[in-house]
């Protein structure tokens, strides 16, 4: 097991597009690190580099305090699971597994012991003999991770693992490497595009866009302090509701004006934080489980408004409703048992100690 | 409601031969068989009738005036030049497919490594020899063989080298014919293991290279494997081709000298036609049959075997 750092690390294809733009990121050891972020922000890339399977084209990758830049795949002692498992179909699960340890020179009985153990660890002992064509998507995942884990690597590196299994599967497959990891405590570095898989299975998480770290934080942590736009809206589902307005002081109060003649207090606690910025444009971040139907209004954070849905999405546990503050598209999460119609106003409640204001034009969170 | 307006809800009892007709031409089986009939009856007209008549015709004397049961193939037993043909028909076959197999997977594997742009380029020069029609090709060759007048020679005799009598003796006759199939037949393995190369998931190799194989270990462990059955298909096709070989051998040697370039289609034509013995030739085409089978009956077993297993 090891630690693994990237200092600068460059991807540049031929014409110069630059898919990683020299990021620079620590991981500790038996840390469990998700690179999570859209199609094209570069983490699979990131990943392919750091297993080998894509050359460095600037800066240094260290995997346990070596640097491994021109070290090949084999070498580098790491185990991969892919997205679509990238099992030999020619071989039996058995040998699948086996087989880096067989090119490794490992004894019959270590390899036999080894593969065993793994396939106790994902419960796949009966499937030892099948040829992967007759096992389901599930079935290929496990042995995919079974593969790696009898190698016993430094470093495990998922690449979109669950993409390919359906939602209910991929659900318990997600609960599988968690528990595989808190059994194993191998250093794993994990990419994924979808939010909920690097919030449930990370100690931290790296949100990459457009090449670039935006930031790295554990997801509780991204999901109250977001650093920019991009994070805030990327993490938590549905995203952060974001409307333009204006910070106003009034009567020793700072109060954000929204369209439509909303006016929201800001709370005290934070009016140091942001004085500086009354009668500037801002953009408001507010997340839909803090804009609910009217409670709690006799707190001192809690503001009420009042909005017309267009669309009522009940959900059983919740029901989201959607509507509009002067073309911004804004999503409110309410009780099942409050009278959420289309068409009809409904009292709402803004939970104003988890706002956030951010700048319109650098898209920072102030 | 009146009686008048009730229609009858039970289907007529008698089907007319018309519609049971249309049904019929509607079924896709039906669709199927009519689409694939030319081919049943081409495969009929120049297959299974001529490989009958050939069983006939095994079974009467020379004037084809009687009936005279195994006794062709009794007498064929009898004759060494029967077994030298045997024998060249083999070690043709055998040879020239091995190393048409190992030069096209050479190959393939140099040109899959090509970047894309430079590959289409080579892949179509090196695929010239294939598009040739033999016959004119093998011409050229055996004018490169001749013994006035042949450039190998001409080179050899160049750096110093004796000039190598090419088709005078069985030895290098026999090289010169496998030789030009070789150079003839090594495209098609070529462009066969390419498409298999390329259908080969680059995944496969990327997670053999963490698993830490070698270069030599990816060809042996995953490509070899992966591409087992299009190498044994383009094998027994190859096989049928080269054993069933005419125009190379009758063109460059016309199965001398002394008849140690034969194979079992030139020595067909020439025992057949060129001496007028039908019968006789006819037995001796037949050979061919029972040898072929066998090699079809154990490829096409084991791709079975790892179609079921794969894919």
């Amino acid at each position: 097991m090891a630690q693994v750092t990237l200092r600068k690390v460059v991807k540049a294809y031929d014409g110069g597009v630059q898919a990683v733009k020299g990021i620079d990121l620590d991981i500790a050891d038996h840390e469990f690190v998700v690179l999570v972020g859209p199609s094209g922000c570069g983490k699979s890339t990131t990943l392919r580099m750091i297993a080998g399977l894509e050359e460095i084209s600037d800066g240094e990758i260290a995997i346990g305090g070596r640097v491994v830049n021109d070290v090949p795949p084999r070498d580098r002692d790491i185990a991969m699971v892919f997205q679509n498992y990238a099992l030999y179909p020619h071989m039996t699960v058995f040998d699948n597994m086996a087989f880096g340890l067989m090119l490794r020179k490992f004894d019959k009985a270590e390899i036999k012991r080894r593969v065993d153990n793994a396939a106790r660890i994902l419960e796949i002992g009966p499937l030892l003999e099948r040829k992967p064509k007759a096992l389901s998507g599930g079935q290929r995942q496990r042995v995919a991770m079974g593969r790696a884990i009898v190698r016993d690597p430094k470093v495990f590196l998922f690449d979109e693992p669950l993409s390919n299994l359906d939602a209910k599967l991929r659900v318990q497959m997600r609960t599988e490497i968690k528990k595989v990891h808190q059994t194993v405590r191998t250093t794993t570095i994990y990419v994924t595009h979808d939010q909920v898989e690097a919030m449930t299975l990370a100690d931290r998480v790296v949100v990459m866009n457009g090449g670039i770290i935006e930031q790295v934080g554990p997801p509780q942590e991204l999901y109250h302090n977001p650093k920019t736009r991009f994070v805030a809206g990327f993490i938590g589902s549905p995203a952060m509701n974001f409307i333009p307005g204006r910070l106003e002081n009034g009567a020793g109060a700072l109060r954000i004006h929204l369209p439509g003649d909303i006016v929201l207090p800001v709370p005290a606690e934070r009016t140091d934080r942001y004085k500086a910025l009354a009668g500037r444009e801002i953009l408001f971040g507010i997340r839909p489980e803090h804009l609910t139907e009217a409670k709690n209004l006799d707190r001192p954070h809690v503001a009420p408004m009042t909005a017309t849905p267009e669309v009522t999405e009940p959900m059983g546990m919740e029901t989201l409703v959607h509507f509009k503050i002067q073309g911004a598209e804004i999503c409110g999460r309410v009780d099942p048992g409050a009278s959420a119609h289309p068409g009809r106003p409904l009292p709402m409640a803004v939970d104003m100690s988890n706002m956030h204001i951010l700048d319109p034009q650098s898209g920072r969170v102030l | 409601m009146s009686q008048g307006t009730l229609s009858s809800p039970v289907a007529p009892a008698v089907v007319s031969p018309q519609s049971t007709l249309r049904r019929l031409a509607r079924r896709n089986s039906t669709v199927a068989f009519l689409l694939t009939l030319p081919l049943i009856l081409l495969v009929l007209g120049l297959v299974v009738y001529p490989f009958f008549y050939a069983l006939y015709l095994a079974t009467l004397n020379k004037r084809m005036t009687r009936f005279i049961g195994w006794d062709n193939f009794t007498f064929l037993f009898g004759r060494q030049t029967f077994w030298d043909v045997v024998f060249q028909s083999v070690l043709f076959a055998v040879s020239a497919v091995v190393l048409k197999a190992l030069i096209g997977f050479i190959l393939a594997h140099v040109l899959h490594a090509l970047p894309a742009k430079g590959q289409r380029k080579w892949r179509g020069m090196l695929l010239v020899p294939w598009v040739i029609p033999p016959a004119i090709s093998t011409l050229a060759w055996w004018w490169l063989f001749d013994p006035s007048y042949s450039a190998f020679n001409w080179a050899l005799m160049g750096i110093g080298v004796d000039p190598v009598p090419w088709l005078g003796t069985s030895g290098w006759a026999r090289f010169s014919v496998i030789l030009v199939n070789v150079w003839y037949g090594s495209p098609f393995f070529m462009i066969m293991y390419l498409a298999a190369l390329k259908s080969v998931p680059d995944q496969l190799y990327e997670a053999a290279a963490i698993d830490g194989a070698t270069g030599w270990q990816k060809l042996r462990f995953v490509t070899f494997p992966m591409m087992r059955n299009i190498i044994s298909i383009t094998v027994l096709f190859s096989l049928i081709v080269t054993f069933a070989n005419f125009d190379i051998v009758r063109i460059l040697t016309n199965g001398g000298p002394l008849d140690s370039t034969h194979v079992f289609a030139t020595y067909a034509f020439q025992v057949g036609i060129q001496s007028g013995d039908i019968p006789l030739g006819a037995t001796i085409s037949l050979f061919m049959f029972p040898l072929l089978a066998v090699f079809a009956i154990f490829i096409l077993r084991g791709v079975n075997r790892r179609n079921k297993e794969m894919a």
